[in-house]
Parts: structure tokens; sequence; C-alpha cells
């Protein structure tokens, strides 16, 4: 069995175990509908239905966040082993930053579940680990070569490094602001039921996406300056606006307007936070549809 | 882009009936507002977006020309309206000039905003300190004197700007924060000065070298070249340098794995490759591209060489499958020329016109023959990747079939009519860029600049503490204050902790009150 084998089995083992956990997550979330609301008089039905409720949520989400631990482990495997088959960083295509881009999310997600009580962000995130892992490992995978010459530096680990670290926050940060949306909408018709009124006020959500985010945007600053670096190394210029450049200047300008929204009167909220929605929208499609649709310099991600 | 939304003085939608100075100091709050500067930046991601898909002619030339040829119908107004050169058409920099404005407008003021809170000193306490977001409350048996030295003492100590009252102390530390938000947004304002600039005073040329060549940095030497404004051709650093060899191999499966050129300059040799260019004074050679050259050998009707030598042949796929001329203007009685195809890797046997392999394995070089009268020398300038046939037919053999030749390296074809080519081996092109980059240093001030801005601005949270103190039976009775000035921040406890701890309250007689989340 060589190193390359057990990565490509662990990548595909992480997608399935992100999928089981997606599944637990949806099953803590159906079993949230039970659940008494404030102000409710219940019968003796809803009240042992609400106990029943209760018990499934905190077991379907202790199965989740095991189940998301194990994905988590063998997808650290799948990255580290692509690594050592490569004998480099394993960053060097599509499938390996998509890989790798998945690690950062779930860590994240992992460490604000366990240490930050965060664990309402399960569904949504194992939603994104299982389809990205599952899209990785079928359409974008790639055997192990070496790199082409232009990403032979150290600014491929400095510039790559951070646009995962960044990737990881404005994740996260969209993720909660799809929820914020979700809840503040709940909140305006009445009082909340069901799972809903399992995820924190709409005020926690809005200001946990705004710190991700705000996490974020710096590191994607530096990214970008890296990547400027290292293009005058490689290329001669700074900047010359190639498909990928200008995406990523793209998604810069769209947090920027996000910050500057939140400090807005009438952009407060949920106008901020589709900016933050479309902000990771422009992320993904600089990562996976530029590569696909458009050439240009930074096309080596086709493997 | 100020960091709170300006007080509108009435509805903003309505432009007041006032005169033209009022009027431009209207257009001017409503340019420097918060919402403007928002749609401006929204805007420039949306003009941004037809740059990456359109293609652009500083990039490439050809393709846009191609783009209007297969779109008869759009193609032209989207040329008029400067959509193949996006980034430097008047609505792309309209938007960021007006953003830019807006950012100074908004930054100067805030300025002096700044300046004025840095030199007014601390704020006087509150008259009640139970409504702040942290509060607590005890007795301690000093005197309020030193309980307020203390206080004033343990605040100092933790880099409190500090405010002396008779029966109070009031502290408050974090101006880092404006000052990198301030920072940050000029540093941007530097980094457009720094692009600015390097458009102007910068150059950029392309030079393709075969092995063995060599470039020396004039103009003439250039195949491609352009400058901004205030390039003067007499500032270019004078160097040259020779290509001694140039290393280039593939994976198996085809992808570039070394790049690996030999330099010869003053005498040293030097690598050239990707990631590590040569540099010369302010100038940069990097090493973009690189071909084949098929080395071959023209013999004329006479007899007579009439071309030896590499001729630079251009890659037309991934696999090298490369297009070129070869002329031999001096032929007699006729002159000869020739258009065709080098293949570096054709399968033995196979009649294939394009190549299988990047690496030059099993090379082949397929020409077709023209011959015509001997030209007149013009002195117009040709293009050596073309070959304009006025003047020219093709070879024709006995049958009148137009002659193609196909020759393995060693082989020489005898031209029906008169003369022969060999083609006797090939060598390899690099492709050079040779540019300096003046506004380089302006930039990347701007951009470390932004990076510490934005970091302080991120990291540093400003706060302030009171501390007020009143005799009762026994001893002192000490409130303690605090608020933390960011947004939804509400733990000003740690500091609070420490102030207790400093003026003596223990942690059994504090009352600790929660603030709601600000």
């Amino acid at each position: 069995m060589s190193v390359d084998y057990i990565s490509n089995l662990a990548m595909v083992t992480s997608a399935a175990l992100y999928l089981l956990a997606l599944i637990a997550y949806a099953a803590k979330w159906a079993s949230g509908r039970a659940l008494l609301t404030e102000g409710m008089k219940p019968s003796r039905a809803q009240v042992d239905a609400d106990e029943k409720a209760r018990f499934g949520l905190d077991l379907w989400g202790r199965i989740g966040i095991a189940l998301a631990c194990l994905g988590l482990a063998t997808h650290l495997v799948g990255v580290i082993g692509r690594g050592i088959a490569a004998n480099r960083a394993p960053w060097g295509n599509m499938y390996e930053f998509i890989t790798s881009a998945l690690v950062a999310v779930v860590a994240l997600f992992v460490y604000l579940a366990i240490a930050k009580g965060a664990d309402w962000l399960g569904l949504p995130v194992m939603l994104l680990a299982a389809l990205g892992q599952g899209l990785a490992v079928t359409v974008f995978y790639v055997a192990v070569g070496p790199l082409v010459p232009a990403l032979h530096s150290v600014f491929f680990v400095v510039h790559i490094l951070a646009a995962i670290t960044a990737a990881g926050a404005f994740n996260i940060g969209a993720i909660a602001a799809i929820l914020y949306l979700l809840k503040a909408r709940a909140e305006k018709r009445g009082p909340v039921k069901g799972y809903l009124a399992k995820l924190p006020s709409a005020e926690v959500l809005d200001r946990f996406s705004y710190r991700a985010t705000l996490f974020g945007f710096p590191i994607w600053t530096f990214t970008i300056a890296a990547g400027a670096v290292w293009a005058q190394y490689a290329w001669g210029r700074f900047w010359g606006w190639d498909p990928k450049e200008t995406w990523s200047f793209i998604t810069w300008v769209v947090y920027a307007g996000y910050l500057h929204a939140r400090l807005t009167a009438g952009w407060k909220g949920r106008r901020a936070a589709i900016v933050a929605i479309i902000g990771v929208a422009t992320f993904w499609f600089n990562f996976v549809g530029i590569n696909l649709l458009v050439s240009g310099l930074h096309s080596y991600g086709k493997g | 882009m100020a960091r709170e939304n300006r007080p509108s003085n009435g509805p903003a939608e309505l432009a007041p009936a006032l005169g033209p100075v009022a009027t431009l100091r209207w257009l001017w709050t409503q340019l420097t507002s918060m919402k403007t500067a928002l749609w401006l930046l929204f805007a420039l991601a949306v003009a941004a977006m037809p740059g990456s898909f359109l293609p652009q002619r500083p990039v490439n030339p050809v393709k846009v020309s191609d783009y209007i040829k297969a779109n008869p119908g759009v193609g032209p107004w989207l040329d008029r309206l400067g959509f193949f050169d996006v980034f430097a058409a008047p609505w792309f920099g309209a938007i960021y000039v007006l953003l830019f404005v807006s950012l100074v407008g908004c930054i100067v003021p805030r300025i002096w905003v700044y300046l004025r809170e840095l030199r007014n000193p601390p704020p006087a306490v509150p008259a009640s300190l139970a409504k702040l977001t942290g509060y607590r409350t005890g007795v301690v048996t000093q005197s309020p004197a030193e309980v307020l030295d203390a206080a004033a003492a343990s605040l100092k100590a933790k880099g409190f700007r500090v405010r002396r009252e008779a029966d109070a102390v009031s502290g408050d530390k974090g101006f880092l924060r404006e000052l990198g938000n301030l920072v940050f947004h000029l540093a941007l304002v530097i980094v457009l000065c720094g692009l600015g600039w390097n458009a102007l005073a910068s150059f950029r040329g392309t030079s393709i070298i075969v092995e063995g060549g060599s470039f020396s940095n004039t103009l003439t030497q250039y195949d491609e070249f352009t400058s901004g404004a205030a390039f003067r051709p007499s500032s270019l650093t004078p160097f040259s340098f020779r290509l001694d060899s140039f290393d280039v191999k593939f994976t198996p499966k085809g992808a570039p794995s070394v790049f690996d050129a030999k330099v010869t300059t003053d005498g040293a040799t030097k690598n050239l490759e990707v990631n590590s260019p040569l540099t010369f004074g302010n100038t940069e050679v990097h090493l973009l591209g690189n071909g084949y050259a098929p080395v071959v050998k023209v013999l004329d009707g006479n007899g007579n060489v009439a071309f030896s030598g590499p001729a630079v042949f251009l890659p037309q796929d991934g696999m090298f499958t490369s297009a070129g001329t070869i002329k031999a203007q001096d032929g007699r009685p006729e002159r000869l020329a020739f258009d065709g195809l080098f293949l570096p890797t054709v399968v033995p046997g196979s009649l294939a016109f394009v190549s299988s392999f990047p690496d030059a394995l099993n090379p082949q070089l397929l020409v077709g023959i023209w011959h015509g009268p001997p030209k007149v020398e013009t002195g117009t300038p040709e293009n050596i990747y073309t070959l304009d046939t006025t003047g020219l037919t093709k070879v024709t053999d006995a049958d009148g079939k137009t002659v193609r030749a196909r020759l393995n390296v060693g082989d020489t074809f005898a031209i029906p009519g008169g003369g022969s080519i060999s083609f006797t081996g090939w060598q390899r092109w690099a492709k050079v860029q040779v540019s300096t980059n003046p506004g380089l240093w302006i930039v990347g001030i701007g951009f470390v600049l932004a990076l510490a801005g934005i970091a302080c601005s991120l990291l540093v949270r400003p706060r302030r503490a009171f501390v007020r103190v009143g005799a009762v039976e026994g001893g002192t009775s000490v409130q303690l204050g605090g608020i933390d000035r960011v947004d939804g921040r509400p733990a000003v406890d740690a500091e609070l902790a420490t102030l207790a701890s400093a003026v003596g309250i223990s942690s059994e007689t504090l009352a600790t009150t929660e603030g709601d989340p600000a």
C-alpha cells in the first residue's frame, strides 16, 4: 500500500464520514421540531415530546461532532499523505487546494464547536464538507505529480497557506450569515419554533459572522500582497489583471464593502449578511469557476 | 468612508434649492458619505468582472481581434466602450477615482478629530458608573487618596492615560485602533500613487534568444516593447548577456518540470529560472517562455549557402507543435522561402501534423517550399514568423503537385528546380522579459502600512476605566466602571479585576453587575 493510495482512501473515507455527520446533524435538526416554545402552555404529551426532543438533540449532536472529528482526522491523513506522496506542500492543483481549504473549514468548525459551543454550525458546515470532499474525490481528482516550475517558490507555501486560512474564515462567516438570515426572518415573524430556536439569537449570529469575516479579511489582504510579491519574482510584474488576480481583487472589494456596510445605516444586518454571502461566492468562483472557465497565468489548477 | 454614517440634514434625496456653493457642499457631503462609498465599492467589483471574461488587449491583442472577428455584432461596440482594456477604460477609472476622492474626503476630517482627541485629556468621570458595561463596588480600609493613587498607578502601568479629579480617576487607552484605521486607508492611497507612478515610468519588453545567442539592452533588441509616458529610452540600464544553454525537462505526462537557463554576463555564469530573475541595477530579466528553433541549412540553385542557422518557431499547442518560416532572401538565381511546422515528437512511422510530446524525442520538420525572383531590398521590417508570399510561387514537382518535405534530423531534401534544404538539428530558445518597476517600492510601503494598519485597527480595543471614591464609616467606598468602545465586546472584566486588586477590593466584597452586551 503506497502513501498515495492511503491518502486517496483517507480522502474518500472522510467524504463518507462527513456525509454521516451531515445525516446526524440533520437528525438533530429534525428532533428539534417538538421542542416547546417559550410562553406555551404545554399539554402532558407536549412535555413528553419536548423531553424526547431534548434527548434526541443531545444524542444526535454528540454523534455529529464525533463523526465530524473522525472525518477531520482521516481528512488530515489524506492531505498530509498527499504531501508526503508528492514530496511537497499538497497545494499544487485544484484537487489539493479544495481538500486543504476544507480541512481549514472543518478544523475551524471543530474548534468553534468544542471551545465556543458553536455546534449549531454543524449542519451547514458538514453539508459544505461532504459536498466539497465528494466533488474533490470524484470530479477534481488528479494523480500525484510534481509542481510546474512556476510554483517552485517559498511563496507557494506562504501565499496558499494564507489563502486556505482565509477560506476557512470566510466560509464559516458566510454560513453564520446564512443562519443569521434564517433566524432573523423567523424572529420577525414571532416566537421562534423548532430547531431555529436552538440557534443563538440573530444578534449573536450576526456578530459571529462578523468576527469570522473580520479574521479572514486581513489574511486575505496578506494573501493578495504575498501573491503580488511572488508575481514580481515569477513574472516580472506584481499585478497584471490575470483572471485570478482580478477575482481575488473582486473578493477583497466585496468584503471591504461588507465591513463598511456593517457601519452604514440601512445596511446593517440583512443587507450586510447578503454581502458576506456574495463575498464567499466570489471566493469560490475564483477557485473553481476561473480555473475551469478562463485560461490565465494561474491555469495550473487543472492538474 | 467615515466610520459612522454622517447625520443627514433633512431628507437626502432632495437637492436643496440653494446657491452654487451650497449645492457643491451638498454634493461633497453625498460623495463622502458611507453609502456612496459602499455603492462605489460594489460598482468597482462589478466593473472588474468583464476584465476576466473578455480577452484583454494588453494581455493578448490577438485574442481580442479574434473575438471581434467572431462577434461582428457586439465586438466593435464592446471595443468602443473599452471592454477589451477594462482596467484602462474611462468608466473603470472614474469609479476608482471617485472612490479615492470619497476616501480622502472622509479620512482627512477624521485625522483632525483624532488629533484633537489625542490632545484632550481623558474624559471626565460620568455621573453614574453603574450604567457602564462593567461595574463593581467595594469597601476598603485605605484612605480615598491612597485608593486613587493606587488606581492611577495601576492604570498607568497598563498603558492608560490618566486624569485625576478630586474624588475620582479616569483613564483611556487604545488610540492605536483609530490610528490603524486611518493608516490603512491612507496606505491604500499610497498604493494607488505607486501604481500610477509605475504605469508612467516603467517599461516592459520581451525578446526571444536562441541558445548561444546574446541580448543587449537596447530598444532594437526587443520583439515587443511597451512603456509609460514618463519613460525615457536613455534611461535603459546598459547590460548584455549570452544564453549559454537552456535546459528544459518534462514529466512523462508532458508537464514541464525544469526550466533552467545558464547565462553569462560580464564573465560570470548565472542561472535564470522561472522564480529567480536576473537583476541589473533597477532592471529585472525574467524567463517567460520557451520553444524550439530548428537548425537548417539552405543551398540555393547555384549551390551557395543561402541560409544557415536556427529559425525561431513559435509553439502552437501544449505539445509544442511549432510554426515558423525560413527565408533565404539571398538565394540566386531565385530566392527561396519555407513555411513549416516543427514537431518535437512524432511517433515513428506516423505522418502526423501535430506533436505528441513537448520534449524533442523524435523531431521532424515539415516545410512547404516557395520560390521567386530576387526581391529588391526596401528596408521595410518584415515579420519573421509569417511569410509574405507576394512574388513567390509554390515549388511543384514534375507532375505539377505541390512539394512538401518531411525531414528527420540529418535529412537533406533536394528541391525540384534547384537547391536543397537540410535539417541539421534543433536548439531551444528562451523568451525573456526585461522590465523595470519604479513604483514598486511605493506600492510595497503602501502594502506594509496597510497590513500594519489593519492589524492595529482589528486587534487594539479602545477602553475607558473609571474609579470613584467616597468616605464611609471605617474606610472608603470604591466604585469601578469600565467600557470597551468596540462594538459588541463587553469584556472589560479582566481590566476591572486588575484594577480591583490594585485598590485592594477582595473578591469576596465584590458586587459585579453583568452589563448587557453592547
